[in-house]
C-alpha cells in the first residue's frame, strides 16, 4: 500500500543528530580542540585557507573540525562564512621580495644569495610510519640559528639583470575580483592566477603533471621556492599612509621555463607563477606549471591542443566546491525527470516493437 | 573566537542572509533578464550555505526577491515535503523569517526545483526556478565563449539539426525534460529540467526567473511572454504524461509520478505536486486507491 511520502523534516533533524554525534567519535577519546588541530595539522589547516580563500588559521582548524576531517566540507564551510563578510577595504599588494622565509630554494643555481634554506620540508625524510609518534609525548626542539635581517633578493631577478628572462610588465590596473564578479572568458591573467590559487590541490597538480609527460610540454625549473610571512598593509585615508594590519604566511614560486623563442618573442627562460596562502608548496608549484601552460597565446607559442593551455577547460573546473557540488547533487531525487525518460523510453520501444510485428505480418 | 562564534548566530546575518550590496546586484541582473527576455546574464553568484546544485541560484534569486511581507512556497519534484524543498524553507523561515505556505494560490514567491505547479499562478506571483545548467547549448558546444556568440549572432542551426537527428534516428524528439524553448522570437532558453508537459505553462501571468549559481547566471521570463516550445511543423511539439489518473485524486490533467508498491510489478500513479492533490480531495475527489480528504492514503 502507498505511504505518502512525508517526514522529511524529522529525517533532517534526525540525520544531523547522528552526524553530530559520529562527528564527536567515542566519548571515551579526548576530544579535539581547535588549538591542536591548528598547531598539529597545520598543512591540512593551509589548504583549508588557501582553497578557502579566508586567512584564519582558528577558523579553518573549527572547519576542519566540524568538516570530520573532510577538507572539501571544510573550505566550504570557510568559503560560505567568507562571503558574507563586509569588505572593509584592500590592502596594497604584499611585497615577497620582504618576506621573512622559513624555507628558500632555488633548483636553478647551486648557490645564490640569501642562501638555500631547506626549512621545514618533507622533502628528505624516510617516509617510514614513526611508531614512536604512536606513543604520545613526545616534543622534539630543533637547533636556532639567527634570522637574516637583510631581505633574500629573487633568484629571477639575476635573470632579468642580464635580459634573459622574459619580463613581466608592471601595470597599475585593478585586477578583476573573482570573488566579486563573474569569471569571464578570454580571461587575464590576474584573473586566471585568482582562480588556480583557489582552485582544487589534486586538479591543479594533474593538470601541472600532464604538461610535464607532454600535454603542452613546458621545461619548467623551479627558480625559487620561498615560504615565509609577510606583512600586510592598509592605506588608511584619514591617516594618508599605509599601517600594517597583520602578517600571513605565504608560498611563492617562479618557474624558469625554457624557450627557444616564437614569432613574436625571442629565446629568453620564461615564467610561471605560483602564490598560495600558507606553506602549500606542491600546490604552489603545479600553480606555477599551469600559469606557464596558460600563457601560449601571450608568448607566441601553438595551442597543441592540450587540456592545460585550454584556459576555460581549465579554470571551469578547478574549483572544488562548485565540482563537488555539482557532482553531489545527482543524489537529490530526480523522479520528476527520471518519469518523463521512463515514458519516453517505453513510447519508442513501443513503436519499434510495433514496426517490428509490422514487418514480420508482412 | 567568542565574537567570530557570536557573527555566526541568525540575527547578525541580513534579511534573507545575503547583504544588501549583493541583493541590489542580483536585483540589476534580475531587471537586466527581465528586460531581455531569455538572455542568460552573468552575475557575481555567492557561495551559499547549501553546496551547489542544490538550489544557490534560486536560493538567491528568492532572497533578492523577497519581502517581509512575502508569503513563500518551496517545492522540489512538485512536493512540499521532499528534503530538500523543507530544507530551502527552512533557511528561509530562519533567515527572514517570512511565512511560509504549502497552498499555491496563497504564496507569493515559489521557489520550485524541477516542477510547475498545475494551479496557475497569478500576476501577483513570482516563480523562481532552480537551474543547473542555464545553457540550453552545453550539450552541443561545451565552451561559453562560442555558445555565447551563437546566441549573438542568433545561430540556433546546431539545435534543430540535434532534433532532427532525434527524429531521424527514433522517431521522436528524445527530449523528455529541460526541453529548449524559444522566447518572444529571440533567444532560445533552458526551461530548467521541467518536464515538457510543464512547458506550455510557461506562457502566464507570473513573472519567472531563474537563477543558476554555480554557473553564475539569472535569465527571466516577463509575465504573459511568449515561450514556443521547439518543434517542426510535420513533427508538432508534444507535452507527455504517464497515461493515467491520479490514484489518489482521480485527476486526469496532472503530471504523475509512478510509484513502485510492491515486488511483484504492482504500482501506482499519483500527482507530482502534493498541493494540487491535496486541495482536490480536500474537495471531494476521489482517485481510484484513494480516501477522500485524508492525509495518509489508504
Amino acid at each position: 500500500m502507498y505511504v505518502a511520502v512525508k517526514g522529511g523534516e524529522r529525517a533532517i533533524d534526525n540525520a544531523h543528530a547522528w552526524l553530530a554525534e559520529e562527528r564527536r567519535g567515542s566519548p571515551d577519546i579526548a576530544e579535539l580542540t581547535v588549538p591542536q588541530i591548528r598547531e598539529q595539522l597545520a598543512l591540512a589547516v593551509n589548504r583549508v585557507m588557501a582553497e578557502g580563500s579566508l586567512f584564519d588559521p582558528d577558523l579553518a582548524a573549527l572547519a576542519i573540525k566540524q568538516a570530520r576531517g573532510d577538507l572539501i566540507e571544510a573550505i566550504f564551510l570557510i568559503r560560505a562564512y567568507r562571503t558574507t563578510l563586509p569588505r572593509l577595504g584592500v590592502s596594497t599588494p604584499v611585497d615577497t621580495g620582504e618576506m621573512a622565509c622559513d624555507r628558500r630554494i632555488s633548483a636553478t643555481f647551486k648557490d645564490v644569495p640569501g642562501g638555500q634554506v631547506l626549512g621545514p620540508t618533507f622533502d628528505y625524510t624516510h617516509r617510514l610510519l614513526d611508531f614512536k609518534l604512536a606513543a604520545e609525548g613526545e616534543t622534539p626542539t630543533a637547533p636556532q640559528a639567527p634570522a637574516q635581517g637583510e631581505p633574500t633578493p629573487r633568484v629571477t631577478d639575476y635573470l632579468n639583470r642580464d635580459g634573459l628572462i622574459q619580463p613581466e610588465p608592471a601595470s597599475d590596473t585593478t585586477p578583476p575580483d573573482l570573488t566579486r564578479e563573474p569569471m569571464e572568458f578570454p580571461a587575464n591573467r590576474a584573473l586566471r592566477l585568482q582562480s588556480l590559487t583557489r582552485g582544487d590541490e589534486g586538479f591543479v597538480l594533474g593538470m601541472a603533471y600532464s604538461t610535464q609527460r607532454g600535454y603542452a610540454r613546458n621545461h619548467p625549473f623551479v627558480g625559487e621556492l620561498r615560504i615565509g610571512t609577510v606583512p600586510v598593509e592598509m592605506d588608511v585615508p584619514e591617516l594618508g599612509f599605509a599601517v600594517g594590519i597583520g602578517e600571513i604566511t605565504l608560498t611563492e614560486c617562479e618557474s624558469v621555463n625554457q624557450f627557444t623563442g616564437s614569432k613574436t618573442e625571442p629565446p629568453q627562460f620564461t615564467r610561471g607563477y605560483g602564490l598560495v596562502f600558507g606553506q602549500s608548496e606542491r600546490k604552489a608549484i603545479s600553480m606555477a606549471l599551469v600559469d606557464r601552460a596558460l600563457r601560449w597565446k601571450e608568448l607566441g607559442e601553438d595551442n597543441v591542443g592540450a587540456p592545460a593551455q585550454d584556459a576555460e577547460f581549465v579554470l571551469s573546473h578547478a574549483d572544488n566546491i562548485q565540482a563537488s557540488g555539482f557532482l553531489e547533487h545527482i543524489k537529490l531525487p530526480h523522479y520528476v525527470d527520471f518519469q518523463s525518460e521512463l515514458e519516453l523510453i517505453r513510447r519508442i520501444r513501443a513503436e519499434a516493437q510495433a514496426a517490428q510485428a509490422q514487418e514480420a505480418a508482412e | 573566537m567568542t565574537d567570530k562564534n557570536q557573527a555566526m548566530t541568525d540575527t547578525h546575518y541580513n534579511f534573507a542572509y545575503l547583504d544588501e550590496q549583493t541583493k541590489r546586484m542580483i536585483r540589476r541582473a534580475l531587471l537586466k533578464g527581465l528586460a531581455i527576455p531569455g538572455y542568460q546574464v552573468p552575475f557575481a553568484s555567492r557561495e551559499m550555505p547549501m553546496p551547489y546544485g542544490w538550489g544557490t541560484g534560486g536560493v538567491q534569486v528568492s532572497a533578492a526577491v523577497l519581502t517581509p511581507e512575502d508569503r513563500m512556497k518551496v517545492i522540489d519534484q512538485g512536493a512540499d515535503d521532499t528534503t530538500n524543498a523543507v530544507s530551502i524553507r527552512k533557511f528561509f523561515e530562519r533567515t527572514a523569517g517570512v511565512d511560509t505556505t504549502e497552498r499555491t494560490a496563497e504564496a507569493t514567491v515559489i521557489q520550485t526545483r524541477h516542477r510547475i505547479p498545475e494551479t496557475e499562478l497569478t500576476e501577483d506571483q513570482i516563480l523562481v526556478y532552480q537551474v543547473p545548467i542555464p545553457e540550453p547549448l552545453r550539450f552541443l558546444e561545451p565552451r561559453e565563449t562560442e555558445t555565447r556568440k551563437m546566441h549573438a549572432l542568433e545561430e540556433y542551426g546546431l539545435m534543430h539539426v540535434k532534433l532532427y537527428e532525434d527524429i531521424a534516428r527514433h522517431g521522436n524528439i528524445a527530449t523528455a525534460y529541460a526541453y529548449p524553448v524559444k522566447v518572444e522570437g529571440r533567444y532560445v532558453m533552458d526551461p530548467s529540467p521541467i518536464p515538457k508537459f510543464d512547458n506550455p505553462k510557461m506562457e502566464m501571468a507570473a513573472i519567472q526567473l531563474f537563477g543558476a549559481g554555480r554557473e553564475q547566471r539569472i535569465y527571466a521570463v516577463p509575465p504573459y511572454t511568449r515561450v514556443v516550445s521547439l518543434d517542426f511543423e510535420d513533427y508538432p511539439f508534444e507535452p507527455s504524461k504517464a497515461d493515467h489518473a491520479c490514484d489518489l485524486c482521480g485527476a486526469q490533467n496532472s503530471y504523475l509520478d509512478e510509484v513502485i508498491v510492491d515486488d511483484a510489478g504492482g504500482r501506482m500513479f499519483v500527482c507530482s505536486d502534493t498541493d494540487f492533490c491535496t486541495t482536490r480531495r480536500d474537495g471531494g475527489h476521489v482517485g481510484r486507491l484513494g480516501a477522500p480528504g485524508t492525509e495518509d492514503a489508504a
